[in-house]
């Protein structure tokens, strides 16, 4: 009726106003969150992966007819591994408060929720790496102490190699159970989706922003099980 | 070269401990290829591992080229063991890497410079004949050629031992004597001393010098590979040599030799060397009131010598087989009587 108010509103479309109607939140607060997510994922990742593959290589050589073989250590890095992985996340979370303060001096925000994310998924990827690297024949192994290789070469040069591609499927599983983790983090004062979708998608009744994260986190999951599952067949495309 | 003295072994099982090894000793020229026989589980595994230090004894002591292992600390055991090459059954090569990649792990662990490695690999695979194959995949290979990059890959480094874990076991009868021909080579023009372990004797009568039957963790019987083979004397070794020389009587005369009413005597005859047997065998038959029949007979080539067969049917009065006995002994046979069981 009156195509002059039409034409303005087409010219004048406005994503951040729309965005902000349609789900009640900035588009600036979807992006932090996101990044939140990304950091706590990234980092906690890594220094999960790291931590993980040590104790990973610890329950490997230490055990029954391994390298190292050490009942010790193995009962030790054993019985952690089951302890960390029988706890919900939560209870880590909160149990771990006194030591994320003193490393990070709070026990807010995304970089305090690394130490209970690491304790948390370090032992998940130990068992997982365990497994990928068990699979590594111990003829290989064999073979590499024969030639006179040291630890660190058959770690190196043999075992990483060999169990690469059974690795990086492991990695991408963590990372999918880390994901689930960050969203309680962030509810715990982290930020990210996560948090995004509770204190304001759930809590507030917003029923397009829960579908919307619902929707992103989805997409991250699928996108990182591709990732991975592509950099894994590469790996393993010559055998 | 490589000395065994006295070495004993045991694991602890979950039911029980087991002997691997007890009490055994044996010595390994330089320039030898020393063959160990036994059927599975006779601890030649293990035996084989104490040269490199993978398996250390309980008692006994191991010493090679005049070192003695056990006064060995980790790095002095690393660099022995980068002049002992080590090829397995099962090949362990990383099957994912190409063939240059697996023959230049040795040298990359030993820290020698690219150029070196590339000539060094290079050459390794033109002795195993496999330069065509340099870029391949391991995955990409046949059984046989993986073996020649186990072998390429042990020999990267100039060894001069090489220890074989069953080396042809997983490879089809043509195969194993191609590799078989190899590890001649290896021994003959690189003039590596080679240590096998085998259960079939097939391997110990193409290339072996000596030979070491084990049984139940025990060496049972040692020798040169013609002695052993000729006078085979522990049971086992009798029913090892006896996989390659038939001395079994063929199941229809058996009948034969049974039915016969007259005194006899079977003979079990062995000749090595290439002198003609014929005129022997010629003049028993000549000989009157003798009667000669030949059961069986098959040749045998080994260590570059010949080794014929002969079963043989003596029947005649007691004092004419003894006679014949006497010739065929005067005559160098290695002879025995065999016994047939009713
Ligand atoms: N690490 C180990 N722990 C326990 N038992 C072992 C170990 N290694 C070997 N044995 C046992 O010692 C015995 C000898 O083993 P070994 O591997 O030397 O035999 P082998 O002659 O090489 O047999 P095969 O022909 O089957 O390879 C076997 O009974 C085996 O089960
Ligand atoms: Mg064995």
């Amino acid at each position: 009726m009156n195509p002059a108010s039409g034409n303005a509103q087409a010219a004048a479309f406005d994503f951040p106003v729309w965005f902000k109607q349609t789900f009640d939140i900035k588009f600036e607060k979807l992006l932090s969150s996101l990044g939140d997510t990304v950091y706590m994922l990234g980092w906690g990742l890594i220094i999960g992966a790291v931590i993980g593959f040590i104790l990973a290589l610890l329950l490997v050589f230490c055990r029954k007819g391994g390298l190292w073989q050490n009942r010790v250590v193995y009962a030790v890095v054993n019985v952690y591994v089951n302890i960390v992985r029988s706890m919900p996340f939560i209870i880590t979370l909160v149990f771990v408060f006194p030591l994320t303060r003193l490393i990070v001096g709070k026990t807010y925000g995304s970089t305090a929720m690394l130490v209970p994310l690491v304790i948390f998924i370090s032992p998940y990827l130990a068992r997982l790496m365990e497994n990928s690297l068990l699979e590594v024949s111990p003829g290989i192994i064999e073979a590499a102490q024969a030639m006179g290789a040291t630890t660190w070469q058959i770690i190196t040069r043999f075992m990483l190699p060999e169990a690469l591609s059974s690795i990086v499927l492991a990695l991408t599983t963590g990372t999918v159970g880390l994901l689930g983790a960050t969203a309680m983090a962030g509810y715990a004062g982290g930020g990210g989706v996560g948090d995004l979708a509770l204190t304001y998608g759930y809590q507030r009744y917003n029923l397009p922003l829960l579908i919307l994260t619902i929707v992103i986190l989805v997409l991250f999951v699928q996108l990182l099980q591709l990732l991975g599952n592509k950099i894994s067949a590469r790996l393993r495309a010559h055998r | 070269m490589i000395q065994i003295e006295h070495v004993s072994k045991t694991f602890a099982g979950g039911s029980g401990d087991v002997h691997a090894l007890r009490d055994v000793s044996i010595r390994v020229e330089k320039g030898e290829i020393y063959g160990i026989v036994g059927f599975s589980g006779a601890g030649k595994s293990t035996l084989l591992r104490l040269v490199n230090g993978l398996e250390r004894p309980d008692e006994g002591s191991v010493t090679v080229n005049g070192q003695k292992l056990a006064a060995l600390n980790k790095a002095q055991l690393r660099l022995l063991r980068r002049k002992i090459g080590m090829v397995f059954q099962q090949f362990n090569l990383l099957e994912g890497k190409t063939v240059f990649a697996n023959v230049a792990i040795p040298l990359k662990l030993a820290g020698v410079s690219r150029e070196e490695t590339e000539r060094r690999v290079a050459e390794v695979l033109r002795f195993v004949e496999l330069e065509d194959k340099r870029t391949a995949y391991v995955s990409q290979l046949s059984g046989g050629q993986k073996q020649r990059v186990g072998i390429a890959r042990a020999l990267a480094t100039n060894p001069e031992i090489l220890l074989c874990d069953e080396a042809t076991s997983a490879l089809d009868p043509q195969t194993t004597e191609s590799i078989l021909r190899l590890l001649q080579r290896v021994n003959r023009e690189m003039g590596v001393t080679i240590l096998l372990i085998t259960h079939q004797m097939q391997v110990i009568q193409m290339i072996c010098s000596k030979v070491a039957v084990m049984e139940q963790g025990r060496v049972v019987e040692e020798g040169a590979v013609l002695d052993v083979f000729g006078r085979p004397k522990a049971e086992v070794t009798r029913r090892f040599v006896r996989t390659v020389i038939n001395d079994r009587i063929p199941e229809k005369f058996v009948t034969v030799v049974r039915s016969e009413t007259r005194y006899q005597q079977v003979e079990l005859l062995k000749f090595i060397g290439d002198a003609v047997q014929e005129p022997l065998i010629a003049q028993l038959c000549r000989t009157p009131g003798l009667e000669v029949n030949i059961l069986g007979a098959n040749i045998q080539e080994m260590q570059g010598s010949v080794m014929s067969v002969f079963i043989l049917q003596l029947i005649g009065e007691e004092a004419l087989v003894a006679a014949a006995e006497e010739r065929i002994d005067a005559a160098g046979a290695l002879r025995e009587r065999l016994v047939m069981d009713e």
